[in-house]
């Protein structure tokens, strides 16, 4: 327990040392979603259909650009063999960054998204469904980027193969995510959405680290 | 009497043999290491003391024979990147470290391992603004701090001056006079008791 602390503790004094690797993920998601608007035309009907699926895409796609820093520092510096030897398990410390990781780019997407969600005439309903679907997903987004950043670690420029390896595991997450702010916004139930993001993030905590710790070894092993 | 001799082995590799890209670096090499005593891996550039020490510290998985350490944890390593971030001080790396290990570390303790390897003053500054050499005395100060009895050192003495090469030596035999094992990898020679040699042919 100590080491998560210390590990989450540890990754966000870096993340606020160089702000850069978290900030440009996010500033990528504000400039995606307020184009939109801009170049569709200030149409209610037209944005507020297709408000949860733009919101939703920028989300992943700033995940993605994210996912890719949050090992490769530590591999180049070798700081991530130090840990891989460590007596502490390397599992535990790959769950503390991935929080700290998440808490700098999906959490904070996910606070700002009601903001944005107001710019496409999302109805209240809409806004609430995308900020708790967003705070649902995310977590999986960035467990299962993870294993991703893992495998690639030993590749100069690993971002595409990231994108390809994982974006067809972020597509349930997607759809469900939408589909959620859907049936809010007209008014329909929404809580199985919630519960299936839900089920998908309790699986990734479950499976996700376990994987990004195999893989760390391997791309360690080179 | 056996069971005391076999008790004393801390080390036993058995048969390795690795081959990078299609080429034999080392084939069915077999030594032991007992207590106490240090290997100095020697051998060209590219004969793979690094891929050999990998081995040893259980990073490198892609070799046959057998490596046996008679240890519950991984061994200390310290390898070609010295394993210490840029944007945190020197007191916050050996922190971070002693956390890994899971010590409990005092503030002095880690100031204490600093002024060993001569960086008292630098305690707070970002590892980023050091030289070379200083960042590789930050990754050695864990020498100092963190309780291991077997070192695995690929290069300790790079970008290291002559004061610095001799502490380290210093610390290592205190290390091998405390039952420690230690094996290490370099071009320089040093007055290490107890050592062996392992030249690595090509």
């Amino acid at each position: 327990m100590n080491i998560l602390l210390a590990t989450i503790r540890r990754d966000l004094l870096l993340h606020f040392r160089q702000p850069a690797d978290i900030l440009n993920p996010l500033v990528f998601f504000l400039i995606v979603i307020s184009l939109f608007p801009l170049g569709i035309g200030p149409s209610e009907a037209v944005l507020s259909s297709i408000a949860a699926g733009v919101i939703w895409v920028a989300v992943l796609l700033a995940t993605l650009l994210s996912i890719d820093v949050m090992l490769k520092g530590d591999f180049d510096d070798g700081t991530l063999e130090q840990i891989a030897l460590g007596k502490q398990s390397l599992l535990v410390v790959v769950f503390g960054k991935v929080i700290s990781q998440w808490l700098v780019s999906g959490f904070l997407m996910a606070l700002m998204s009601p903001l944005f969600a107001m710019m496409f005439y999302v109805n209240t309903e809409g806004m609430i469904a995308i900020a708790v679907g967003l705070l649902l997903g995310t977590p999986t987004m960035t467990l299962i980027g993870s294993i991703g950043a893992a495998l690639t670690l030993g590749l100069k420029k690993g971002g595409v193969l990231i994108a390809i390896l994982v974006l067809p595991l972020y597509i349930p997450v997607l759809i469900l995510g939408t589909a959620m702010v859907e049936s809010a916004v007209f008014g329909h139930s929404y809580t199985g959405h919630a519960l299936w993001l839900a089920a998908l993030l309790v699986l990734s905590i479950g499976f996700a680290p376990l994987a990004t710790q195999m893989s760390i070894r391997i791309s360690l092993s080179q | 009497m056996v069971i005391q001799l076999l008790g004393s082995c801390m080390l036993q590799a058995k048969k390795i043999t690795c081959k990078r890209d299609h080429r034999v670096l080392f084939e069915e090499l077999s030594f032991s290491l007992d207590r106490g005593s240090a290997l100095q891996v020697c051998g060209i550039n590219g004969a793979g003391k690094s891929t050999l020490l990998r081995i040893l510290a259980g990073l490198y998985e892609e070799f046959d024979g057998e490596v046996e350490w008679d240890l519950e944890d991984y061994p200390l390593f310290s390898g070609h990147r010295a394993g210490v971030k840029d944007l945190m001080t020197a007191r916050e790396n050996l922190l971070w470290a002693a956390n890994l290990y899971g010590q409990n570390v005092s503030r002095d303790e880690i100031d204490e391992a600093l002024s060993q390897v001569s960086l008292n003053g630098f305690e707070t500054v970002a590892c980023g603004a050091m030289s070379e050499g200083q960042r590789r005395r930050v990754g050695l100060a864990r020498l100092y701090l963190l309780d291991n009895p077997v070192w695995i050192l690929d290069e300790p003495f790079t970008a290291i001056d002559t004061d610095g090469v001799l502490r380290i030596t210093q610390r290592i035999n205190e290390h091998l006079a405390g039952d420690g094992v230690v094996v290490f990898a370099s071009h320089l020679e040093v007055s290490i008791e107890n050592m062996q040699k392992l030249e690595l042919a090509r």
